[in-house]
């Protein structure tokens, strides 16, 4: 299977069935996304596909159509994404497990919505699960991505 | 202290004697009982101060943060308290979590497993803290929890940095031959005022971690600090936004082969039998493993990915043994009633609790009955751990809240001694108490037995997770009390039933070590409240357990002793026609820290406000781990659906370390309890768990997340615990509000059975 992950292309070589959770971690190295529950139902697991947040823990790679965007490939230490910077000014994270997945959410959000409202937020990050209920810290950061990229 | 000393004296460990031998003393006269493990590992040019201390001639300093990182900010803190004393950023140093090892035992964990309440400091107290201490460090238990590890870092962690900053002086002085004591350091320098020569600490390092001090360093007065006491950024932040592979799930070794387990979801239940023919054939396969310990009977697949080998584990087809005792709710409520109508242990008995009931007037009494179900952790990271076992060496990597547990473990499992054993802890994602358990490690122990090697990485599905969890027990309360002409309680009598947490824990770790016949963890929240009242008894009852694992949960206890106790308070501040916080404040006017976070609560949440009639605010108090917290949550009601709208929480830590990491333990804590008390539920039938996945046992999601308000109060004279604090107010403050809404009294969790939350 030919994937474009983060604009690098690679060569995965399984089944069409596996899902692109398990093809990103175990067979490309590519460790950000999580699993959490296999069922679609954390979203620790999640990833953008051709721009859409999708929980990859129940995408097949035979049904991966566009580029797969993971944490790594929006942003690294020294070049981070503004809601990277966010969530470290609120200083969101706390086990940290599940925050790969709440930021892959909230970027998609910012993208179709620059400037959420709480109404906003809690529609699409309830697929979102943290054990450590940072949920406050996380509807904060994404406030604070909103104002600071202008929107 | 008068009304605390009334508590029940009982010792059960005999060991208080031994806090005659020698606890009140500095680090040097117990700095070296156990080898420190750094040194068989220094690298070149890497100088070893102490276990917490490596500095090379070049790089960043090394601190060991020897406890788990499960989100509680400890490796920030812990670092803070080296960092502060040995004058470096925080910036400056590099963390490890360090070895599996006697020298990183947990001392104040196990000195706060004593029957008294924190706040006593009696003499007796004290020598049973004492006695701990030094059981503590027999056993030398390293392990991450009791909210106990800035109490048991806070001089230790700073004495670790002292000493190197000591020697580091003591070396440039004998290099320049002027006295030690005129030098200055700061930022990884010591600096000589007189001549404004300065030398890099790795300069220095090799030769200053041979000078031998002959006294204990002089700990900093806390007005001098520069980290302590202020919020710092967590130094895990950046790893954690960036999708740093950091957790057990994304250890990666050479030759790594990935595996999954399927055990009995009976509890002790064996396979009965079991047909592999067709998951071998599938594709990526290379085997399966029979899983037979006294910890639970399974198998393992061993795949070229996680999902092959869960995809195969689908495809066996196995049939379970079932053990003979039937395991469903109706035999453990059964249990449980039958407990709580029995004789129990008085944990607390002040004044003639008898004799004032024997001539209550029916008007003036208050009865009921509390019921919590079982909590399973659901940490966001499933159960896994890696292992490889080559050449009579094993390796295990885990997430895990206890090294030296893991290590006795698995070195068991494998059949070698623990010097052939190592643990490499990761960051944890989410523990909640979960992870002081071994079993997770034993499995993949035991996997990576029948590799050639070749290391294993074992992940959980959730379902196995989820039914294989160590519960956070059910528990059952028969509550009266005896008002007097005022209101006021004259009389509280409390009895509490639950199944034992030591018991199911015990056996687990030790096979062979006697079962504790009582268990303080049934009355822990209840039988230690600051509350005065003249006759006032809490008994407890170990109810008989029909084989459900259950094991330490967030607060332990103290999770559902706040609801009981807290809302049984409302109970009788409401047939008594007092203000629940009027109340309160009356019956704990001997405790100051207890009145100022009341008072301080009121004030942020303005409780005698008046609200709209579709809104209402409930209020609860609870000092668990030596911190004294109250929370006060305000709900609405629209269109039958009831919604948090706020929580303020005010707590007094005694010390506040790190402010910002803090308020975000009291606000995770908080939460976490709302979470439980609004929709968290384990059902048993058919001999095992009925919830899987996150689909039907479905925690608290950011559309129901209330905002959160916090103070941080720093007036009682101890410091106390911070990760576990936040949680035992929250369900009966969110209780309360309901009955002060509704007028719906609900004493059974989860709240969600009774009402509709938005």
């Amino acid at each position: 299977m030919r994937l474009t992950v983060n604009g690098n292309p690679i060569e995965i070589d399984a089944e069409a069935e596996m899902p692109l959770l398990w093809a990103l971690r175990d067979l490309a190295g590519i460790k950000g996304p999580k699993f959490g529950c296999g069922i679609a139902a954390c979203g620790a697991c999640t990833v953008l596909v051709a721009g859409q947040p999708v929980r990859s823990c129940v995408l097949p790679l035979g049904q991966v159509e566009g580029d797969v965007t993971t944490i790594e490939g929006i942003g690294r230490p020294g070049a981070l994404h503004a809601v990277q910077e966010a969530w470290i000014v609120e200083q969101v994270a706390q086990c940290g497990y599940c925050q790969a997945g709440q930021i892959m959410s909230a970027v998609a959000l910012l993208d179709e919505i620059p400037n959420p409202s709480d109404a906003d937020i809690d529609r699409t990050m309830g697929g979102n699960l943290c054990r450590c209920a940072t949920y406050p810290k996380i509807r904060a950061a994404i406030k604070r991505a909103a104002a600071s990229t202008g929107a | 202290m008068s009304r605390a000393g009334k508590i029940t004296r009982r010792v059960f460990l005999g060991a208080a004697g031994a806090a005659a031998a020698g606890l009140a003393v500095g680090y040097y006269v117990y700095r070296r009982p156990f080898p420190n493990p750094l040194e068989a590992q220094a690298g070149e040019g890497e100088a070893v101060f102490n276990p917490f201390v490596k500095i090379p001639t070049e790089g960043p300093i090394t601190v060991i943060v020897p406890r788990a990182e499960m989100g509680q900010g400890v490796t920030t803190t812990l670092a803070a308290l080296i960092a502060e004393e040995l004058d470096v950023r925080l910036d400056q140093v590099t963390v490890e979590h360090g070895p599996a090892a006697s020298a990183y035992a947990n001392i104040g964990m196990l000195e706060e497993g004593v029957p008294f309440p924190r706040f006593d400091d009696s003499t007796i107290a004290e020598m049973m803290r004492g006695g701990m201490g030094v059981v503590g460090r027999f056993l030398a238990m390293q392990a991450t929890g009791g909210s106990s590890s800035t109490t048991d870092g806070f001089t230790r962690m700073r004495q670790a940095g002292a000493l190197a900053r000591e020697a580091l002086k003591a070396q440039a002085a004998r290099r320049w031959q002027v006295d030690a004591a005129s030098l200055t350091t700061a930022e990884g320098f010591v600096t000589n005022p007189a001549t404004g020569e300065t030398v890099a600490y790795g300069e220095l390092a090799l030769d200053a971690a041979r000078v031998d001090l002959t006294a204990d360093p002089i700990l900093r007065d806390p007005a001098e600090w520069k980290l302590l006491g202020r919020p710092q950024p967590r130094l895990d932040m950046e790893a954690k936004v960036t999708g740093a592979p950091i957790f057990g799930v994304d250890v990666d070794l050479p030759d790594m082969v990935f595996a999954t387990i399927r055990m009995n979801p009976h509890f002790g239940g064996t396979i009965r039998t079991l047909d592999d023919a067709g998951s071998l054939a599938m594709p990526g396969v290379e085997k399966l493993v029979i899983i037979e310990t006294h910890l639970g009977n399974g198998f393992g697949v061993i795949a070229r990915s996680t999902w092959h080998a869960m995809r195969a584990a689908d495809a066996v087809q196995v049939e379970w043994e079932r053990p003979d005792r039937a395991v469903d709710d109706d035999a453990i409520w059964a249990g449980l009633e039958a407990a709580v109508a029995g004789r129990g242990s008085n944990f607390r008995d002040d004044g003639d609790v008898e004799t004032v009931f024997a001539d209550a007037p029916r008007e003036r009494m208050v009865e009921a009955e509390y019921r919590v179900p079982f909590l399973a952790h659901a940490a966001m990271e499933p159960m896994n751990a890696t292992a490889r076992f080559r050449d009579g060496e094993l390796d295990v990597w885990a997430p895990n809240q206890s090294p030296t547990l893991t290590r006795m473990a698995c070195a068991r499992e494998a059949g070698i001694s623990q010097e052939n054993c190592r643990v490499h802890t990761t960051s944890l994602g989410g523990a909640f108490g979960r992870r002081l358990e071994v079993d997770y490690a034993v499995y993949a122990t035991r996997l990576a037995m029948e590799t050639n090697g070749r290391p294993v990485k074992v992940t959980w599905t959730r379902e196995e997770d989820m039914t294989h969890d160590m519960y956070r027990p059910a528990a059952m309360g028969r509550f009266r009390a005896r008002l007097g002409e005022d209101g006021m309680p004259q009389a509280l009598d409390m009895k509490i039933a639950s199944p034992s947490i030591i018991a199911s824990l015990l056996p687990r770790l030790y096979p062979r070590l006697p079962v504790p016949g009582s268990d303080t963890a049934i009355v822990d929240g209840s039988f230690n409240q600051p509350y005065s009242i003249a006759n006032y008894r809490v008994s407890g009852v170990v109810a008989d357990n029909p084989g459900v694992p259950v094991g330490f949960w967030r607060a332990v206890g103290n999770s559902f002793n706040g609801f009981f106790h807290e809302a049984f308070m409302d109970e009788i501040a409401t047939a008594g026609g007092i203000d629940p916080v009027e109340l309160r404040l009356s019956l704990m006017a001997d405790h100051p820290a207890a009145v100022g976070v009341v008072e301080k609560v009121a004030d942020m949440a303005e409780w005698s406000a008046s609200l709209p009639a579709n809104r209402a605010k409930g209020f609860a108090f609870a000092t668990s781990f030596g911190s004294w917290v109250a929370e006060i949550v305000e709900i609405s009601e629209t269109e039958g659906r009831i919604r948090l709208e706020k929580v303020w929480i005010a707590a007094d830590v005694g010390r506040a370390l790190d402010p910002s990491i803090i308020e975000a333990q009291l606000m995770s804590g908080a939460l976490f309890g709302l979470s439980a008390a609004m929709f968290e539920e384990v059902n048993f039938a058919d001999g095992r768990a009925v919830q899987t996945n996150f689909h039907d046992y479905d925690p608290l999601r950011i559309h129901q997340s209330p905002d959160v308000e916090v103070a941080i109060l720093q007036n009682a004279p101890k410091m106390g615990g911070v990760g576990e604090i936040g949680t035992p107010p929250a369900a009966p403050a969110l209780a309360n509000a309901i009955f002060a809404l509704t007028g719906k009294r609900i004493r059974q969790l989860p709240l969600a059975r009774e009402v509709d939350f938005a």
